[in-house]
């Protein structure tokens, strides 16, 4: 499989950078082109650096519980840039208050990512069906 | 030829003068100075042998010259167009790279260039091309897009490709196959967040010196000089750089900022790495050349008068101006018409201060990085865009309107910090100098060839206000 290019960033104002430093050694460690945008980044600065990179991937980290609110129109926007075609992926504290994890799925799933993560999802999984995922796409 | 004698000639062929300046290096100190207008429009030795003579007349003998050195900003400049993909990131990396090459940035692009754009372009008649898209192994389509456009197209000038190096190889042969000159460099933006716009600088620059003098009719003065060297900002920046870092032998002053007032334009240039400066801070956007450089387009005292009041607005320009029984439009036409004119009376002399003040305030404005205030669950969060230049030390003011004003430091005054507008990081505190001499254009030419005593010759002749 080609080397995959994907961009990770945490979503909002949200200075949340643990999870996300994490994750892309993990990224970098199973072969990805990981370009990181940190802390802060907003909907437009992950779909430009998509544009510029073509990436195959985008991994959104939403760790304030503002997720719902600050995803929205996510896909549309990427549709907008000419990249609606990317994997979209989130994960994080995507709520507040005590909700139904299958709600919470259903809902951003909505909003067009393919993959939604619960809090305390391991970096294996999450690059296990990355990989899955892209490698599928491939074959479409 | 003979470089025994320990004279140096620096001239800078300029749009309106010719400009030479020869320094004795044995004794590191200036020993004549002249300017007579420009002639690049019939015969560019014209102004150089007047200019010449000027010299030799002061000097009585002429000397044999150790160097022999020049810089030009004559003919236009050296104009560019810059394309990119993403106009915040390899559109303005691109951007950049030109600027800190000396050139005048006359066209900016993103994207897939489309014919209008591409007609547009045409029309500019760029020196060079900077064709810039995509980071490595990134997108390739639209530079690959965009070159096939170049080479199509009723241009000639030389294309300085500097995108996406997994094109790099289609592009040559696209180049090629139109016909085109080109050189082919490493990207500005290899990867998200990262800035590399050294190598396409200094690829920038030899086309220059091979190429671009001889098509703008300066070649026939390197009969009497020895080399053109680089576009005169790329000169001035050098100098700057020079003075910042100084050499192993010669300690430099540290980080600086340089503002050049002009009639045209307002340069302000920034050796500093412009990190945050208070703790909690997160810094965003494109990384900032250490060695940067901005040109306001629209902030010439002369020939952009009205547009300088334009942005200031005009009720503020009047107040600040403080001069009721100035007819302002007349005052202003008259000098866009008359660019060479110095002021002659007192109200003049004001009209002439404020316009270079707004310039000098605008430019650091639009140079200096800025914070943004955020709020998010856990309270206030600041976010830095562009360079912190609060901690700065140094200013050092050039230019004519500076030069030539009486009151030089009034006008550097409004290039600080300020209270009422605390989240532009202008520099707080620096000490304030002069290029009283007009000098910086030749210390970035002699720091070619011997940066101890350029340094030297800086240090001893900026004047402290």
């Amino acid at each position: 499989m080609k080397q995959k290019t994907v961009i990770l960033g945490v979503l909002g104002v949200d200075a949340h950078v643990v999870g996300n430093k994490i994750l892309e050694y993990a990224l970098r460690k199973e072969g990805f082109k990981v370009a990181n945008l940190g802390t802060f980044v907003t909907q437009e600065d992950f779909i430009k650096a998509a544009v510029e990179t073509n990436a195959d991937a985008i991994l959104v980290g939403s760790l304030c519980g503002h997720g719902e609110l600050d995803c929205r129109g996510f896909r549309e926007n990427c549709i907008e840039a000419g990249k609606g075609d990317i994997h979209l992926v989130v994960g994080g504290n995507l709520v507040v208050g005590k909700q139904s994890w299958e709600g919470v799925e259903q809902r951003f799933k909505e909003m067009g990512f393919n993959r939604v993560y619960p809090p305390g999802i391991s970096p294996k999984a999450v690059i296990e069906d990355l990989k899955q995922d892209l490698g599928k796409k491939d074959h479409e | 030829m003979s470089k025994t004698t320990s004279y140096g000639l620096f001239i800078d062929f300029g749009s309106t003068f010719t400009k030479a300046i020869v320094i004795d290096f044995d004794g590191e100190r200036v020993v004549g100075r002249a300017q007579t207008p420009s002639t690049v429009e019939t015969d560019i030795t014209l102004g150089l042998n007047a200019v010449l003579d000027k010299i030799n007349k002061v000097q009585e003998v002429e000397p044999a010259y150790r160097y022999k050195l020049a810089c030009s900003s004559a003919a236009g400049g050296l104009r560019m167009v810059t394309i990119g993909l993403v106009p915040e990131l390899t559109a303005e990396a691109a951007k950049r790279a030109a600027l800190g090459a000396g050139a005048k940035v006359v066209g900016v692009f993103s994207y897939k260039l489309t014919k209008k754009e591409l007609h547009e372009l045409e029309t500019m008649a760029p020196d060079i091309v900077l064709l810039a898209g995509g980071t490595d192994g990134g997108d390739q389509e639209t530079i690959l897009h965009n070159a096939t456009s170049l080479s199509r197209c009723n241009l000639h000038a030389p294309i300085v490709v500097a995108g996406n190096k997994v094109a790099s190889d289609e592009i040559q042969a696209i180049l090629a196959s139109g016909d085109k000159e080109y050189v082919i460099t490493d990207n500005v933006m290899p990867e998200m967040g990262i800035l590399e716009v050294d190598e396409a600088r200094s690829i920038i620059r030899e086309v220059f010196i091979r190429r671009i003098i001889e098509a703008k009719g300066l070649k026939k003065a390197e009969q009497y000089v020895e080399r053109i060297l680089m576009p005169t900002p790329s000169a001035v920046l050098t100098a700057a750089k020079l003075l910042s870092q100084g050499t192993p032998r010669e300690e430099g002053l540290g980080e600086l900022v340089v503002v050049d007032i002009g009639g045209a334009t307002t340069d302000i240039h920034s050796i500093a790495r412009g990190d945050p400066t208070q703790p909690g801070l997160v810094q965003k956007g494109l990384p900032e050349p250490f060695v940067k450089r901005t040109v306001e387009g629209d902030l010439g005292v002369r020939y952009n008068a009205s547009s300088i009041i334009g942005a200031v607005g005009r009720e503020n320009f009047e107040a600040r101006l403080g001069n009721p029984n100035l007819d302002l439009e007349d005052s202003v036409n008259e000098l866009c018409l008359f660019t060479d004119r110095l002021p002659e009376s007192e109200s003049e002399r004001g009209l002439d201060t404020e316009l270079a003040r707004s310039a000098a305030r605008l430019a650091m404005e639009r140079h200096a990085g800025t914070i943004q205030t955020v709020f998010g669950p856990e309270g206030e969060v600041f976010i830095q865009y562009g360079k912190d230049l609060r901690g700065i030390k140094h200013v050092i003011g050039t230019g004519g309107p500076l030069i030539f004003n009486p009151a030089p430091e009034k006008i550097l005054e409004e290039t600080l910090y300020s209270e009422m507008d605390p989240l532009s990081l202008k520099p707080k505190a620096p000490e304030f100098y002069l290029d009283e001499r007009y000098l910086l254009y030749a210390i970035g030419l002699m720091s070619e060839v011997e940066p101890d005593k350029a340094l030297r010759v800086a240090k001893k002749y900026l004047k402290r206000l």
